[in-house]
């Protein structure tokens, strides 16, 4: 026997979870499976379509304008403008609470390094931020948080030219935390407004931590922190930091490990589960049957090899640093099913002498039919039933364009639905 | 020279566009050769990206833990480097919870890691004539004590929850007065295994069930239960459920010699104790997989033990078989009978509760099963089984049982606490004995394992 479901999803990233989410709103027995936690937590957690054009023209104001003009091989030529829009729609009504859907037009968010990021959805949590709004700002670091240093980044958002005055201060976060605690521990203590000792008393930390930003605070109408502030409750001290300093609150999005990324994939994951679909993660799939159709796939634990089978499958494994397109010297592969990744022969073509140069690496992946089925080298199907989405994807540079969380819902959604339709 | 400075030109430029390694290249053995299992590729694969410290339930809560990422990749490069590098002592406040594992997007073996250098510091570091080790000894050895306590149960019942007695084990061993000690069964899973004819009782019974669903009955279904030391001393009803489901879909069971999984000896750096375990119960099922038995748990940790940390830490002849054949006992059931068609035909009698608050334990996670629960009896008709979140039960096997523990594991359970108490279910229900523990201390609430609830829905 074989654990079945009418449409499989491999893959538990942004892309596969849309996907999912996608096929099991659209009526679908969805099942997915995935490996070990995905890249997701390392996303930042603002949600881009389009940032720059693949000739590095941005940052682009309307990203659905400038799709039409991509290149024939990037995957939003495949799902089309009306795919994308589509798409965010429903990230818009399944996801959690993101802001930026009122408009075309991409939202200005400034990062922990001080630059500003063309988004097209941000958290609420973040929305406070925007580079766009005239209000002054006070960006606060803690001593022990190396990792957003408040001062540079305010001095890199001064030098971008923001139409507001912003300042940083580094404080020490109350309780002195030790130097490399987790943003979790951070979190924690938050969302459970924990105690901590200052000066020798215990005080609940949100109004402590607020009493030391308001030593600070210079009349700056917002206030923002590293994106540490809660998780299960990240709204409850925002809103208690919001009214003990007299300021709007922000989350300035870090790099990994990312809350607003874990949130975000939390937040999927339920929805995932409301909406009635099934999931299974911590083992790989590492094989499957089948000769121009998938029979079923292998999920390996520990040397034994489970069998799952669905009628429509989709392969959301993530690009190369999610393991979903290997390489070694000699060659450019995906390795569950072992679809067709074009590459050029030579591995030293793979990349460019300059670290930010025009890699070709960074485009590796699968290429499809426009029914996002993966195609071989003959341009021919490789499996009538299997269709492909997220990073696996060939044909762009998500990091360039600044278009990974967009091609992931984009391609997600469509490989959701039209699995779930084949499937009926 | 400051940072703002251009470095002076490089003597010669790395041109990564041509091999420049050339035909002199050797390549070095840099470590010697060693017996240990190598854990160089698996510390090589940590880019890190400090997912495994997200997923560490002790760094959320204690300010003196340095998180998975150090304890693994990183204190294993700083034992390379210096000959005479200790592990530092804070690997004993890992609670072995192995959710690091379950997170690493590169596939680095963190619990290996951790296990391998806790064993380190205890054979190495840790003093033989300390309390806190034999305080550790005697907890991560429980079997020892409930095979003496189940000779006399209610005597052990009465002793071992007697509150003067309690408060100078935690003075004197440091094992928190806090926690009531789990009541031993009159009874153990053996004893009544027995007096049901044992083997040639079960295969009686499952030829009569073949019978039953049209199977041959000559069918090769046949299953070795490794009960582990909670089901049999201490839940029986378990093995028992285990035993009524198994035979129900026609399985001979047989209950071979074993010892404890050596769960808690991992856990607290008994590496010694734990392979004498480990030799016991491997030599025991490896006899039974080559005859075509599969080996069943029904304790995800000991399922944990069998399939992943015994191989990762033991050489022992028939390791590898043993850990590809073994399987979590639902688990089992999925993947070889149509139990979801069973579960959908099934109707509840009266007799279990039909609302449950799930806690899916942490060595669930890294087998897949920690929505298998949910996932199953969502199609049981007038029973919600209930997820209360991915936290983590906060006991992990014998770490809430340490005095100068204890507050942290209650804090670490807070969250899976207020779940259970929004959740309908005034039940819980969870594969492992020692999380079960934990959810009726946190809420006062009977604890069910998702067998027990199999059995009434199609047995009874």
């Amino acid at each position: 026997m074989a654990i079945e479901s009418e449409v499989l999803v491999v893959g538990g990233g942004l892309a596969g979870l849309t996907s999912a989410l996608a096929a099991t709103r659209a009526g679908a027995d969805t099942r997915l499976v995935s490996y070990k936690q995905s890249t997701l937590r390392n996303a930042s957690g603002l949600v881009d379509v389009l940032g720059y054009t693949p000739d590095g023209e941005g940052p682009l104001t309307d990203p659905y304008a400038a799709i039409p003009s991509l290149p024939t091989a990037h995957p939003y030529r495949t799902v089309g403008v009306e795919g994308v829009r589509e798409a965010m729609t429903f990230f818009d009504e399944v996801g959690p609470d993101y802001r930026g859907g009122h408009t075309d037009a991409n939202a200005l968010l400034p990062t922990h390094g001080g630059t500003i990021k063309p988004t097209a959805r941000y958290p609420a949590g973040a929305s406070a931020g925007l580079a766009s709004d005239e209000r002054d700002v006070l960006l606060v670091g803690f001593e022990a948080m190396v990792d957003f240093d408040a001062k540079h980044a305010a001095a890199h958002l001064e030098a971008a030219g923001v139409p507001f005055d912003v300042r940083g201060v580094t404080i020490r976060f109350p309780g002195d935390l030790r130097a490399d605690a987790k943003v979790t521990r951070y979190a924690k203590l938050l969302d459970t407004d924990g105690e901590v000792a200052v000066r020798g008393r215990n005080r609940p930390v949100r109004a402590a931590l607020a009493e030391r930003v308001n030593t600070e605070l210079e009349g700056e109408a917002r206030v923002g922190f590293p994106a540490v502030l809660g998780d299960d409750d990240a709204a409850g001290v925002r809103a208690d930091l919001r009214e003990a300093l007299g300021a709007d609150v922000f989350e300035v999005p870090m790099g990994p490990p990312s809350l607003p990324g874990l949130r975000l994939e939390d937040a999927l994951f339920d929805a995932l589960d409301r909406a009635g679909g099934r999931f299974e993660t911590g083992n790989p799939v590492v094989d499957s049957d089948g000769e121009g159709r998938i029979e079923r796939i292998y999920v390996e634990k520990n040397g034994a090899r489970i069998p799952n089978s669905a009628d429509q499958y989709v392969l959301a494994t993530g690009g190369l640093v999610g393991k979903g397109v290997e390489s070694d010297r000699e060659t450019v592969y995906e390795p569950i099913f072992g679809c067709h990744v074009p590459h050029a022969d030579d591995r030293y073509e793979w990349f460019d002498t300059e670290a930010f140069g025009d890699h070709e690496f960074a485009r590796f992946g699968v290429r499809t039919d426009e029914d996002l089925r993966p195609i071989g080298r003959d341009g021919s199907v490789e499996f009538d039933n299997l269709r492909a989405a997220g990073s696996v994807l060939g044909g762009y540079d998500f990091a360039a364009e600044k278009s990974g969380s967009g091609v992931s819902i984009a391609t997600g959604y469509a490989a959701g639905r039209a699995a779930a339709e084949a499937a009926r | 020279m400051s940072d703002a400075e251009p470095p002076s030109e490089p003597e010669s430029a790395f041109d990564p566009a041509e091999p420049n390694t050339g035909e002199a290249f050797e390549p070095v053995d840099v470590f010697p050769d060693s017996t240990d299992f190598d854990l160089r590729p698996g510390a090589d694969s940590c880019y890190k990206c400090s997912t495994c410290d997200t997923n560490c339930p002790v760094a959320e809560v204690d300010d003196d833990f340095p998180g998975p990422k150090f304890q693994g990749p990183e204190q294993w490069r700083l034992k390379q480097h210096e000959d005479d590098y200790e592990v530092d002592d804070s690997v004993m406040d890992c609670s072995n919870c192995m959710r690091c594992d379950n997170a690493c997007p590169s596939g680095v073996p963190l619990s290996q890691m951790h296990n391998t250098a806790r064993g380190e510091y205890v054979d190495g570091q840790m003093s033989k004539l300390s309390v806190e080790y034999w305080r550790n000894r005697i907890l991560a050895n429980y079997r020892t004590s409930a095979w003496v306590a189940s000779k006399v149960p209610r005597l052990a019942n009465a002793a071992m929850n007697f509150g003067p007695a309690r408060w100078l084990m935690e003075k004197t061993m440091g094992v928190t007065s806090e926690r009531e000690f789990p009541a031993f069964a009159t009874e153990t899973f053996r004893e009544w295994w027995e007096r049901e004819g044992a083997a040639a009782g079960s295969r009686e019974r499952a030829r009569e069930n073949r019978k039953r669903r049209g199977d041959p009955v000559d069918a090769e279904k046949k299953v070795a239960y490794f009960h582990g030391c909670y089901s049999n001393y201490n839940t029986p009803e378990v093995g028992k459920a285990m035993v009524r489901v198994y035979e129900h879909f026609g399985y001979e069971v047989v209950v071979p010699e074993q010892r404890c999984s050596g769960t808690p000896m991992f856990a607290n750096g008994m590496l010694g104790d734990a392979r004498r375990h480990a030799e016991v119960n491997v030599s025991s099922m490896a006899d039974l997989v080559e005859e075509g038995y599969d080996a069943i748990a029904s304790c995800t940790s000991c399922s944990m033990a069998l399939r992943q940390e015994y191989p990762e830490l033991f050489d022992i002849e028939g390791i590898d078989e043993v850990a590809a054949h073994t399987f979590e006992s639902v688990e089992y059931l999925r993947i070889h009978e149509d139990l979801r068609g069973a579960i959908g035909a099934a109707e509840l009698d009266d007799g279990l509760e039909a609302e449950f608050a799930y806690h899916a334990p942490c060595h669930a996670r890294n087998q897949g099963l920690d929505r298998q629960a949910v996932e199953l009896f969502g199609e049981l008709d007038g029973v919600d089984v209930e997820d209360v979140g991915d936290s983590c039960s906060g006991i992990s096997g014998t770490y809430g049982w340490k005095a100068e523990k204890y507050d942290k594991s209650m804090e670490i359970g807070e969250e899976m606490f207020e779940h259970m108490d929004e959740a309908d279910g005034e039940t819980g229900m969870t594969e492992c004995p020692t999380c079960a523990m934990q959810m009726e201390h946190g809420t006062g609430y009977e604890i069910r394992h998702p067998l027990e609830l199999l059995a009434a829905a199609l047995v009874e």
